[in-house]
């Protein structure tokens, strides 16, 4: 796996550096102009700060369910990616609002539950760093609750009617506005999983060394 | 001595001044729409950009690329920093071990 | 089933006759809860006035503030005794145990409310009985979201370092949609004519909120407690 992590990782920067170019020859938004190219990059980091919370929460299922210790390690991973991805997500929304709707935040719904859900990930990796023993557990129900805002956050534009664009946006985009996003997704996606494939290795490595001072403690 | 002081004294001024110019830059306030839009159901393409209003637009989408680009080598650092440090201790830990 | 609702109720009896001998959590949780209160009158008063619409913000911080009071303090009390061990040792279900301890938790949390509302709608001239059962439905149904989550962690803390601090730091991120539709639901009854239809209708979010918090905690209670 780690073989396969560093080209992965090199692709997807690759991706990232030539995608600025791929986002400049895209057309202008007729609305907002300019300001609306921070999508390709907003929309691409905020699916995968939901996913994390998702896969955090399915990890954290399988260990505390299925006793599967390694299952532990995916959600330490996926829960700090959240972290990274959830502050892109926070930064660059209010930089496309401060201009789209002249006003850096708005306590609607998706907004307020997509900080809750960053806040929920912070605590998470709070509790991981400063818990010590025995907190392993309580972090996986913590997590199977913060699952709980995803499906929220997904739906919550579509049934208020905020500012935010409804989730409608994404199928129906043109051509033209579709292959940057999705050439930004696409980059984006291999940036995560490769992150978490690197992430997930440090914390079964962490695992293995504490195993083996306990060991050297024991002998 | 007292120049090198001196030089300093002045120096942090004219600091503090261009980092306030520069996030004064970043931060310039766009012209602030009188009535808030309705949410767009969906993206229309335009040609014609209205002159005014791309150079506030572009600090917003610089900043918005900018804070992403230092996120992703910032965590890539860091992780391949506890990385190494972990491996390290792994492979001495298992040296010790035979 | 008639098992579980014995057990349930063996833990809250043990609960009470503790905390009737002793008063100590319900007098702390009601001083803090009131302090909570006086607090932010003086941060908002002015000029002798309150702004109007802050009475049901104001009564749900003091809630959450206190109900974290209490949840830690009792799980202390069962730390400090090492008596949690020997609940869970006890041949009962896991989920009982968990529903007894909530149940506790909830009848004192009611007792402080019983106490609490009044205060705040005499100091920020709140209609508390303009709806009195929806107002009572909301204060329930808030308290039991909060408190079904809040017994959860911090029975779950009992065996983690730095349990005082972390306890409101993993609650508030997790309760806040509860908190939303209960400061939500009770502002629309506190305003100067009471909007009885929007409460209503956040009252049947909370519920639905209630219903999957208390699932998701019956159902991870025996696995996180487990050794």
């Amino acid at each position: 796996m780690r073989k396969l992590t560093t080209p992965f990782i090199g692709l997807s920067a690759g991706m990232l550096f030539v995608a600025p170019w791929i986002i400049n020859a895209a057309p202008y938004e007729s609305t907002m102009g300019l300001v609306q190219k921070v999508f390709y990059f907003h929309f691409p980091a905020a699916i995968l700060f939901l996913a994390s919370a998702i896969i955090c929460g399915i990890a954290s299922l399988r260990f505390l369910f299925f006793k599967k210790p390694t299952a532990d390690a995916w959600a330490v991973a996926s829960a700090e990616l959240g972290l990274l991805f959830g502050a892109m997500t926070l930064v660059t929304g209010p930089l496309w609002a401060r201009k789209a709707w002249g006003v850096w935040w708005v306590w609607d719904p998706r907004l307020t539950m997509s900080l809750v859900l960053f806040l929920i990930f912070a605590a998470y990796a709070i509790l991981r760093k400063y818990g010590g023993p025995g907190s392993d557990k309580l972090a996986a129900g913590m997590a199977l609750f913060g699952m709980l805002n995803v499906p929220f956050i997904y739906v919550s534009v579509n049934i208020w009617r905020t500012l935010h664009p409804m989730t409608s946006v994404v199928p129906t985009l043109p051509t033209e506005f579709g292959i940057p996003l999705w050439f930004c997704f696409a980059a984006f996606t291999m940036l995560f999983v490769a992150l978490l494939n690197l992430r997930a290795t440090l914390a079964l490595h962490e695992a293995r060394v504490e195993a083996l001072y306990l060991d050297e403690d024991e002998a | 001595m007292k120049l090198v002081e001196g030089m300093q004294r002045v120096q942090r001024p004219l600091r503090v001044a261009a980092l306030a110019a520069v996030l004064s830059v970043v931060a310039h306030p766009a012209a602030i729409e009188g009535s808030q839009p309705q949410p767009p159901k969906e993206f229309v393409p335009v040609d014609d950009i209205p002159q005014g209003e791309q150079i506030p637009a572009i600090n917003m989408v610089a900043a918005a690329y900018g804070f992403v680009w230092v996120a992703v080598l910032g965590y890539v650092w860091s992780i391949a920093r506890r990385l190494k440090h972990v491996e390290g201790e792994l492979s001495e830990l298992e040296s010790r071990r035979k | 089933m008639n098992d579980f609702f014995r057990v349930a109720w063996h833990v809250v009896r043990k609960d009470m006759t503790v905390e009737i001998r002793s008063k100590e959590i319900l007098l702390t949780t009601l001083l803090f809860a009131v302090s909570v209160v006086l607090i932010f009158s003086f941060a908002i008063v002015r000029e002798g006035r309150a702004p109007d619409d802050v009475a049901a913000g104001i009564l749900w911080v003091a809630i959450s503030f206190a109900g974290t009071l209490a949840m830690g303090r009792t799980f202390e009390r069962e730390r400090y005794n090492d008596t949690l061990r020997a609940l869970l040792l006890a041949p009962a279900d896991r989920p009982a145990i968990y529903a007894g301890k909530l149940l506790g938790l909830l009848l004192l949390l009611g007792l402080v409310e019983i106490m609490l509302v009044p205060l705040v709608a005499l100091l920020f001239n709140a209609p508390i009985f303009a709806f009195p059962g929806m107002l009572i439905a909301l204060l329930v149904a808030g308290t039991l979201g909060f408190a079904a989550v809040g017994t959860l962690f911090a029975a779950m803390l009992v065996r983690v370092r730095s349990r005082d601090t972390l306890l409101p730091v993993l609650l508030y991120p997790i309760t806040v949609p509860v908190m939303i539709c209960g400061v939500r639901g009770t502002a629309a009854l506190f305003q100067a004519t009471p909007d009885e239809p929007m409460a209503r209708l956040w009252m049947g979010i909370l519920v639905a909120w209630d219903v999957i918090f208390v699932t998701l905690a019956l159902w991870t209670f025996e696995p996180v407690m487990t050794e």
